[in-house]
């Protein structure tokens, strides 16, 4: 059996293009009006819970300020996002990696083993004894598959005005349009921290061999 | 210092990579056709007439800001200015049997609808304010839509960079019970902000398609041959999509 699906092979790479070109497009967008509010409107200073810093062109597509073209990238790659999530979550559901793998068992919600988790993770010890990920990879791979995926596609979905009359709920349950877009840059950012520490444990870990067997499917150690 | 000037090369590769794609025959098509992806699916998922939430009076924004032209100072604007818009006229023509010339008075007169709706600007901030004025197919109904007309285009007073505002929707939203020829802002006279005399609320999508100053409304077959055929001002400037509902 190989270490990784070809399903979970194939949405990795197409979900990183996606995510990729989203986060850079989406720094743009949010460079043309740095302001980020609560509830339903806000345009003003007096009114922002936060002020962004401005991005520099480098971070952004497509490197120079368009909010059109920066548009015409994010809606573009919001379908293959949004229909790859989807076919994750059914490919681990129909081939059980999610029960499997990643869902957490009751005795693992343990302080102890959890703090002895992350003092192996200090330790740059990735041994995962007979489960295939330990107790924090679980977590975040559950919490990015679970929550920060779908809620970038949750909170888009409530940003959009043409989308609301049929999902005006949608917008309420997340306490208005501007939290609702607040919402999608703070899961953006939750999700560019994941990759952040995503990236450094594969440096830590192996990264040759990490690569191909994301590639390949690689061997069950 | 390193490490970043490595990712800013990295950055720059990939950046260079989107531009091709983006600058190509083929991705031109793509970034487009998303668009219409979306269109397609608000228009699958939302009933036609399916209306954009309407809050109560309490929810107004202290004042409300206004976006692009915001003071025109081309042609005989400021003389009607001057005037209270005394001597402003709305036509309603192109694709129509009967092309109509509204004074404000006639407008005001029409039956009116007034709702407390939620602006939201393509830059990503939102004003709730309350608009008055008649639906946009009261008149369309009076001037007779002709069998070929598919589009309708909103004429403009103010000159922005040296072009001719404009803007056009369908005739779903055109017929949509919230798009009002808007003549007043929270019970006032719309201030000059804000396009008075006369704007659109297209409530279903974004600020830049709510086309101020408004002095025609006329129907159309096809935007091609209109300004540089995009169909809007933003469009035709900066590339902005034609269908603001995302």
């Amino acid at each position: 059996m190989k270490r990784h699906a070809l399903s979970t092979r194939v949405w990795h790479w197409l979900n990183l293009l996606c995510v990729v070109v989203l986060f850079m497009s989406g720094l743009t967008i949010s460079n043309a009006h740095r302001r980020l509010y609560w509830g339903d409107w806000g345009f003003a200073p007096e009114q922002a819970w936060l002020v962004v810093p401005r991005f520099p062109d480098w971070m952004t597509i497509p490197g120079y300020y368009s909010l059109a073209l920066a548009r015409d990238w994010h809606i573009l790659m919001a379908w293959p996002f949004a229909l790859g999530l989807l076919f994750m979550w059914l490919a681990m559901l129909g081939n059980r990696h999610f029960t499997r793998d990643i869902a957490t068992r009751r005795h693992e919600w343990c302080p102890a083993a959890i703090w002895s988790d992350i003092r192996a993770h200090m330790r740059l010890d990735f041994d995962h004894g007979a489960d295939k990920y330990n107790f924090l990879q679980k977590l975040a791979y559950g919490l990015v598959l679970g929550v920060i995926l779908p809620m970038m596609v949750f909170t888009g979905i409530a940003i959009s005005p043409g989308m609301e009359p049929s999902f005006g709920w949608l917008v309420d349950l997340l306490g208005g349009r501007q939290s609702a877009r607040s919402l999608h840059f703070i899961f953006a950012f939750a999700l560019a921290v994941f990759f952040v520490v995503h990236l450094i444990l594969v440096l830590l870990s192996g990264p040759i061999g990490q690569v191909r067997a994301m590639l390949t499917g690689g061997h069950h150690p | 210092m390193k490490r970043r000037n490595f990712l800013a090369a990295a950055s720059a590769a990939f950046l260079a990579g989107c531009n091709r794609v983006a600058e190509s025959e083929s991705g031109k098509a793509l970034l487009g056709a998303a668009e219409k992806w979306h269109e397609r699916a608000h228009r699958l998922l939302t009933d036609r007439t399916a209306l954009a939430p309407e809050y109560p009076r309490s929810a107004i924004s202290p004042y409300f800001r206004g976006n692009g032209s915001t003071d025109p100072q081309n042609g005989d604007y400021p003389r009607h200015a001057a005037e209270g818009f005394a001597n402003w006229r709305l036509e309603v023509r192109g694709l129509v049997h009967k092309p109509l010339s509204l004074s404000l008075d006639n407008i005001r007169r029409l039956p009116q609808r007034t709702q407390v709706t939620r602006h939201d600007c393509v830059e990503g901030w939102s004003a709730i304010g309350e608009w008055t004025g008649p639906q946009l197919s009261l008149l369309l109904d009076e001037a007779g839509l002709q069998q070929n007309a598919r589009f309708i285009l909103f004429r403009c007073a103010d000159n922005l960079n040296g072009q001719d505002y404009y803007e056009s929707v369908d005739l779903i939203d055109a017929y949509h019970p919230q798009t009002i020829i808007a003549h007043s802002l929270n019970g006032e006279p719309l201030p000059i902000r804000n396009g008075a005399p006369l704007r659109m609320r297209i409530e279903r999508q974004l600020g830049y398609k709510h086309a101020k100053y408004l002095t025609a409304i006329e129907a159309v077959a096809s935007l091609d041959d209109i300004g540089l055929g995009q169909g809007g001002y933003w469009e035709d400037r900066a590339g902005y999509q034609w269908y603001a509902g995302i």
